[in-house]
């Protein structure tokens, strides 16, 4: 969280490598057979390494054993969907079905990462073009919460929204925080719900957004708006106009990004949730794994591992170009 | 001079025009960040300065029993006296800061050395290669370090599978037994005095490792292509070996792109909260915990809430010093480009 470039960092080397595989890496002088052989080796050596743990949970997950392995099976036997069935049929032994965890988990990652964005891109156009008086003073105080590692704001986040309560107090119909006539039944409380707990990731996710978005606004060339403004265009166009819809392969980035962080999202829903139906997908990942999951089948739990990992993963790859040309055009070639 | 003056007054109009239209800009985010960010981290100060415990969850700051008790959590949080078994402040915040830095020590090195392996002019298959080391970095980190928990399964795990096949392979027959995330008693006593690391640590680092290197090798492959092709061919003219180009050239020019990401993965790996708490839980007896998983295990499973707060305050502290180190060493490197 501390800091503030960090998507931006961690995608670069990927373009870069991936504008890499089609440069002209042909030519040059051509390397001995022997080291060819001995670099072979050792490329197939981290090869090995990195397939590893891939290999084993792709080949349990296609298993139709519900005993755990008792030797290292690393090449699928059998092609079985059974563990993928049985997870979509029932995930775990809670009254929740798949498809209400995919839906929990995707509201909260996308809402999140939706809602920052939204909120945020005005106030980062605000920083990267306005000069104002205490323009210093509110980028700091921005920046103080991205200090903050995600789980620090746990607590308070858990007692202001445990607060929140709505009644159903009988003859004095609704109440709001309490009873006035003592104790009603509750309905509903903002700590134990989905809105909760996508509140309290946005309170870490908005100031992180506000950062990164002016960052980017700051690299986009000020020519287009200065020519907007010269044939008389008021600074509200020139935002909606010209700098949004050239914002706007970041802003998809950006909000990639986090959905990427947020689907991933663990602690907050952790802390905050009680009722299984509000489960998300890492939850129910987490719940099945370690030494309360003694009767988890692991064909099962690395089918489950499959699943939560495969939108990011797949995500990832389909978006590349997007996410290569969202970062490498610009509004203005010099 | 009329005519100047008028201008002058227009153009302090406009200036405070794009004032009010840059308050008017900031205040959706500052309006919301208000009430859900800088509301709760002030929240957060006043709450621990009290003995905030679950019977004052119903009514919060307005309980009659709620204590203020100044800086009590502070101090019992530096001495000890949490009524927590197995915590002490500065264990915990030593060990977290040699996890980072041994995981950094790890990544770059050989995140370096892969790249440089997989720039080698003329190797087979480089696009392939290059394809699947990425994985790591596709796989969300909280689905790696669950697989990798049951991989140092005590029984059915298979790392100790594979130990025992490569144990059969020199003879052995007995099964490999090995207790990776529980057993206490650390191999190496004396690695870092005074701070036990018991296997799970190892195993950890081996996990962590898999998800760690693959990013440094993106960075450094970028970095590395940017590197002139003829500082190479002038000093192989000039005689000068593969070893020593390596470290001439190769090395320098790699550094003002890997220190910010050395950086980087420090930062990542001391709040790694994800990772090490669907691993270990920060067990065996909280000698694997980070300051992130206390916080948290504080309000989640402790639920001294007053002490949380107070916590995630010190944490607070811990991570702007760490920011504002950091920060220095990536401008010293930042100047040293230019230079």
């Amino acid at each position: 969280m501390a800091a503030a470039t960090q998507p931006s960092q961690s995608s670069n080397p990927l373009v870069r490598l991936l504008n890499l595989n089609t440069s002209n890496e042909k030519g040059g002088r051509a390397l001995p057979l022997w080291r060819q052989l001995l670099l072979q080796l050792l490329c197939l050596v981290i090869l090995a390494e990195v397939m590893f743990p891939i290999m084993y949970v792709v080949t349990l997950a296609f298993s139709s054993q519900t005993t755990r392995p008792s030797t290292l099976q690393l090449i699928p036997t059998e092609f079985s969907l059974v563990a993928f069935q049985q997870v979509l049929e029932r995930p775990t032994a809670n009254p929740v079905t798949f498809i209400e965890l995919l839906r929990n988990s995707t509201v909260l990652s996308f809402g999140v990462g939706a809602v920052s964005l939204l909120i945020a891109v005005s106030a980062a156009y605000a920083f990267s073009r306005f000069k104002f008086a205490g323009r210093q003073f509110l980028m700091i105080l921005v920046f103080v919460p991205l200090l903050m590692p995600g789980v620090g704001l746990a607590t308070p986040l858990y007692l202001l929204m445990n607060s929140v309560r709505i009644f159903d107090c009988g003859d004095a119909g609704l109440g709001f925080l309490q009873c006035a006539a003592g104790s009603g039944k509750l309905l509903f409380n903002l700590r134990d719900s989905l809105l909760g707990v996508g509140i309290a990731m946005t309170a870490g996710a908005l100031p992180f957004a506000v950062w990164n978005l002016k960052g980017y606004l700051d690299t986009i060339p000020k020519e287009l708006e200065e020519a907007a403004k010269i044939d008389g265009a008021d600074a509200n166009r020139v935002f909606f106009q010209i700098v949004l819809p050239l914002a706007m392969p970041q802003l998809a980035v950006t909000f990639f990004l986090g959905f990427m962080g947020h689907w991933q999202e663990f602690a907050m829903a952790w802390l905050f949730l009680s009722k299984p139906q509000d489960y998300t997908l890492s939850m129910t990942l987490y719940n099945m794994t370690g030494q309360y999951a003694q009767n988890i089948p692991w064909n099962r739990f690395s089918a489950m591992a499959i699943i939560v990992a495969l939108p990011v993963a797949v995500i990832y790859m389909a978006l590349q170009r997007q996410i290569v040309g969202g970062l490498t055009s610009g509004g203005v070639k010099e | 001079m009329a005519t100047l003056s008028v201008a002058r007054a227009k153009k302090a109009q406009s200036a405070a025009n794009q004032n009010n239209l840059a308050y008017l800009y900031l205040v959706p985010a500052f309006a919301v960040m208000a009430v859900i960010t800088f509301y709760p981290l002030i929240y957060q100060v006043i709450i621990s300065f009290t003995n905030f415990e679950t019977k004052h969850l119903l009514r919060g700051l307005a309980s009659p029993d709620l204590q203020w008790i100044g800086l009590d959590n502070y101090v019992k949080i530096i001495t000890g006296g949490l009524p927590v078994q197995n915590f002490e402040f500065f264990r915990v915040l030593v060990y977290n800061l040699w996890w980072a830095i041994t995981n950094v020590l790890v990544h770059v090195p050989a995140g370096v050395l892969i790249a440089v392996l997989l720039n080698t002019q003329g190797l087979w298959g480089k696009g392939i290669y290059r394809a699947l080391y990425i994985l790591p970095v596709v796989v969300p980190p909280l689905v790696v370090a669950t697989v990798w928990r049951n991989i140092f399964d005590e029984q059915y795990g298979a790392m100790n599978q594979f130990l025992t096949s490569v144990a059969a392979f020199l003879g052995s027959t007995d099964p490999v037994r090995i207790r990776w995330l529980a057993e206490f008693d650390p191999p190496i006593p004396f690695l870092l005095p005074g701070v036990p690391l018991p296997l799970a640590y190892y195993a950890m680092m081996i996990a962590n490792f898999w998800l760690g290197w693959p990013f440094m090798t993106l960075v450094a492959t970028g970095a590395l292509q940017s590197i002139p092709k003829d500082l190479y061919e002038a000093a192989s003219i000039d005689g000068a070996s593969g070893a020593q180009q390596f470290f001439n050239i190769t090395v320098p020019m790699l550094r003002p792109a890997m220190i910010p990401a050395a950086v980087y993965g420090f930062t990542l790996s001391f709040n790694l909260f994800n990772f090490v708490y669907f691993m270990t839980g920060g067990g065996p007896a909280r000698s694997t915990e980070i300051l992130v998983t206390f916080a948290y295990d504080l309000v989640r499973n402790l639920r001294l809430f007053g002490a949380a707060a107070a916590f995630a305050v010190i944490v607070f502290f811990v991570s702007t010093t760490i920011f504002l180190i950091t920060n220095r060493i990536t401008r010293a490197t930042e100047s040293y480009t230019e230079a």
